[in-house]
């Protein structure tokens, strides 16, 4: 475990101008510690942003602010009322001046801006409801905060940066002192993403704080007073900005595993390079979702697949692995033309597919972890050529052991496991099939930051072993640590393959977003941070 | 050994076959306290006589529907409410081709296993039908066999010629009766062959597992390569077939085919039964013997009921209390309050 730097700690005390005290703050899932005796502080009006990996622990500790989570122990303070709050829904944390923004805004596009701005707090006038005031309150509001929104026309029509203003308006409208606004950037384009730093910079001179969650590191250096970095579920640090650089701030939220995945990776690529072409996919296309492609993957190779979300990531691979059937193109599987119009048809050519969603497509949750564990090779073997009981509780066993599933017996319903476990079931299914490629998407996603480790290390094993990967994951910083080329997508279009000197963090979002830097930039870019506006 | 027989024990406690046997039980205690002669068992004219052995035959059609009616729910996590009407469709045929086409024959026209051949067909077919809309096209099971379920009585009135036909043969009563000196009624033995079958079936293939892999996630199954689609569609057609044999021992009892009363109202018995022994009629893990002892108990409640002297229009009434009871008995509430209160006392015990 990593030690906090106490150091930078600071110490609290309300009178200090701050706003908001969270002191010792717990939180414990089954399985996993979530938060462990986290402190976080803000003060009015700052901007001050929350850092963490994935599984860090921000959106926890976001949430038992909210209240969407019961607080466990620990103290919350706010500066105007005397004692310690509880919040126990997101409408009481309302009520005490913290309102929430979230990615995916919650309001309802088929109404329009002025009712979504005054939902559920409608003016009345003789019990009916107050059109007029409310679109005239509205556009006062709109023009408070240079929002350029027509108070009456449908919020599903303005776009998603003005969306997510209008959300924050309403929040701020409802008297809001703490402002949270989780991942607010990630679906905006650049200028959108300007406009809506206006506005934050606007508030925050107005004495709001604001608590800014975000994955890109030149954001946060964009318009942020202090950073707050969490790992593992514990505090590492509070910092102000000035005295955190940014390779710093990487270095702080990935810990010292990052130098051991490093060597790993570093250690491979060393290895000379096999040739065999394992996947070789020429057009290849499924009407609607992915246009033709052409991918080569040889033997032994990690590729990854990135791109935005909705960029076709999860399309391409469905279309190789023949859950979509593809619409057009061939496809080689080891020097061999084949054809996949189904799952099977794909596992039967040595295919094992890890699919995004594990509730909806990877468990069967009320089989036992066993029953899933052999489905896939039971399937592949057919109807009438039952496992015995004793292949299937060795293989059950066999992966329970090598991927170290917490699981009271074989026999436990999947669905009782926790998420982490659940995916090594997955994962141990496909292994006992013995594919020769093996797609993972999103392996790692809603996972504990252990096994999210456990899998990145297993996936350099399996492909030093001679197996091929191609791994899906919306970290960029988990691919860069597990392959050897990455393929972006943007609106369902392979837009690059990058390897080498191009994989850095900055220049697969370039890439991502369509700008291509020259080399020069790259060089620079781990200093740089992100992509620059 | 000491842990080993209390893990069977507790394994006992919490097998999905405790609710199902309890309420067997808790009908049958009624008849202790209610009808004391109603565990005697007597033989007269060389047959086994008594409400048990009643209750045993007569619920052979009910059992082997349940059996093909538990794999289609667990696999489509719905019901098909055609069997009685299919049974009524198997029977007409068996029948016309039997007497050859005229309304009462007192020699078969046909050699019998032809006859019962081309009624387990035309079942299979009426449930390959209903598959093809619930699995191909998706549509929802209670609508897709809505459609057999009111027109199959039509066909079969269609295959009698709107009569009903009687086989007044002895060798066609054997089904529905007695094989020559045998004590105990053959319906018994279909049921409990069928049973055997489908159960070695289960346990000789991968069937039970696809089908519960299929009824829990559709998705994700086929993602492991298995062919949801065809895996329902072979439930229906299995159901098909045993509504096939549950009409031939039907009409065999009677030696007639009766279209507008063999199977009636037999397919609510059938989900009631599946859903008596503990399965979830949304599909999914299912337990074959729950259904076959939740047929036995809905039969043992009628004839439970006949012993009490409660007259058949009132039946119902009486049926549905008990039903009511049951199925509390087994909601998932109920259960939760139950297995806190067991936990609890087993603390005690094991700190004792």
């Amino acid at each position: 475990m990593p030690e906090s730097d106490n150091k930078q700690r600071q110490v609290h005390r309300m009178s200090d101008g701050l706003l908001l005290s969270m002191r010792g703050i717990n939180k414990t899932f089954p399985g996993v510690r979530a938060l462990s005796n986290v402190d976080f502080s803000l003060r009015g009006g700052e901007i001050h942003a929350l850092m963490g990996e994935n599984g860090a622990g921000k959106s926890t500790l976001i949430k038992v602010l909210t209240g969407v989570y019961g607080l466990e122990s620990g103290e919350i303070r706010m500066d105007s009322i005397g004692h310690p709050i509880v919040n126990r829904s997101p409408q009481e944390a309302q009520a005490n001046g913290i309102s929430t923004v979230y990615q995916e805004v919650n309001l309802c596009p088929n109404l329009t801006v002025a009712e979504n701005l005054f939902i559920g707090r409608q003016p009345k006038k003789c019990g009916l409801i107050d059109w007029k005031t409310i679109n005239q309150k509205s556009a006062n509001i709109l023009k408070n905060l240079d929002i350029s929104a027509e108070p009456k026309k449908p919020l599903g029509d303005c776009s998603l940066a003005i969306q997510q203003m209008i959300a924050i308006a309403r929040a701020v409208d409802m008297q809001c002192r703490v402002l949270i606004l989780d991942e607010p950037t990630s679906s905006l384009d650049d200028e959108e993403v300007a406009k809506l730093f206006t506005l934050m910079k606007k508030l925050r001179d107005e004495g709001v704080g604001i608590i800014f969650v975000t994955h890109f590191l030149e954001q946060v250096y964009e318009v942020c007073d202090r950073i707050t970095v969490l790992r593992n579920g514990e505090l590492v640090g509070e910092y102000e900005i000035e005295t955190l650089p940014r390779v710093k701030l990487v270095a702080k939220m990935l810990g010292k595993d990052f130098d051991d995945l490093a060597d790993i990776k570093s250690g491979r690529q060393g290895s000379e390079k096999p040739a065999e072409r394992v996947i070789e996919a020429r057009g290849l296309t499924h009407a609607g979702t992915i246009k033709p492609f052409n991918l080569t993957i040889n033997k032994g190779e990690v590729i990854g697949l990135t791109g935005l979300l909705g960029s076709g990531r999860s399309e391409l691979v469905r279309t190789i692995y023949g859950a979509d059937r593809p619409t057009g193109g061939t496809l080689k599987v080891k020097g061999k033309a084949v054809t996949i119009t189904k799952p099977l048809d794909a596992m039967k050519n040595g295919m094992a597919y890890l699919p995004e969603d594990r509730k909806k497509d990877g468990i069967i949750s009320d089989l036992s972890v066993k029953e899933n564990i052999i489905l896939a090779l039971q399937a592949k073997r057919g109807l009438f050529h039952l496992m015995s009981r004793k292949e299937m509780d060795e293989a059950a066993d066999r992966f329970i052991d090598l991927l170290e599933i917490k699981t009271p017996d074989r026999e436990k319903p999947v669905g009782s496991l926790s998420g982490g476990n659940q995916q090594k079931v997955i994962l141990g299914r496909w292994l006992l099939t013995n594919p020769d490629y093996l797609i993972l998407d999103e392996p790692t996603r809603g996972i504990d930051i252990g096994t999210k480790m456990e899998i990145q290390k297993l996936v350099l094993k399996m492909a030093d072993e001679g197996k091929t990967i191609t791994f899906i994951s919306s970290e960029i910083d988990e691919m860069l640590r597990t392959c050897s080329h990455i393929a972006v997508l943007r609106d369902g279009k392979m837009v690059g393959e990058l390897t080498g000197e191009e994989l850095t963090q900055a220049y697969i979002m370039q890439t991502i977003a369509g700008n291509h830097p020259g080399k020069a930039a790259v060089e620079t870019a781990d200093e740089e941070g992100g992509a620059n506006v | 050994m000491n842990t080993k027989t209390g893990l069977d024990w507790k394994k006992l406690a919490h097998s999905r076959f405790l609710m199902p046997i309890v309420c067997l039980l808790l009908v049958l205690l009624v008849n202790v306290i209610q009808t004391p002669n109603f565990f005697a068992i007597s033989i007269n004219n060389g047959v086994l006589y008594g409400y048990l052995i009643d209750i045993i035959n007569r619920a052979s059609e009910l059992v082997i529907l349940a059996v093909g009616m538990t794999l289609v729910t667990a696999a489509s996590g719905g019901q098909d409410i055609s069997v009685g009407a299919v049974m009524a469709v198997a029977a007409g045929i068996c029948c016309q081709i039997l007497s050859g086409g005229a309304v009462s024959t007192n020699q078969l026209m046909a050699p019998m296993f032809i006859a019962i051949l081309a009624a387990l067909a035309a079942s299979a077919l009426c449930g390959a039908f209903n598959g093809f809309l619930v699995s191909v096209l998706g549509i929802q099971p209670m609508v897709a066999t809505l459609i057999l379920f009111t027109a199959g009585r039509g066909i079969a009135q269609l295959v009698t010629k709107g009569q009903i036909t009687y086989v007044r043969v002895d060798s066609y009563k054997v089904m529905g009766g007695y094989i020559d000196a045998c004590l105990i009624p053959t319906p018994v033995f279909i049921a409990i062959g069928v049973v055997i079958v489908v159960n070695l079936i289960l346990k000789k293939t991968a069937l039970g597992l696809y089908i519960e892999s299929v009824g829990i996630n559709g998705s994700a199954s086929r993602m492991v390569g298995l062919n949801s689609t065809r895996i329902k569609f072979l439930a229906y057609v299995i159901l098909g077939l045993l509504s096939g044999v549950a009409g031939v021992v039907a009409s065999s009892r009677i030696y007639s085919a009766d279209a507008n009363n063999i199977g009636l109202n037999l397919e609510m018995d059938a989900i009631l039964a599946v859903a008596l022994g503990g399965n979830s009629l949304g599909g999914g893990k299912f337990n074959l013997m729950g259904s076959v002892i939740g047929a036995y108990t809905i039969q043992a409640l009628t004839t439970t009921l006949y012993a009490m002297k409660v007259s058949a229009d009132q039946l119902p009434v009486y049926k549905a209390i008990v039903v009511i009871i049951i199925v509390v008995l087994q909601s998932p509430t109920f259960q939760k309050k139950v297995r806190t209160i067991r936990h609890g006392k087993a603390v005690a015990v094991n700190a004792g």
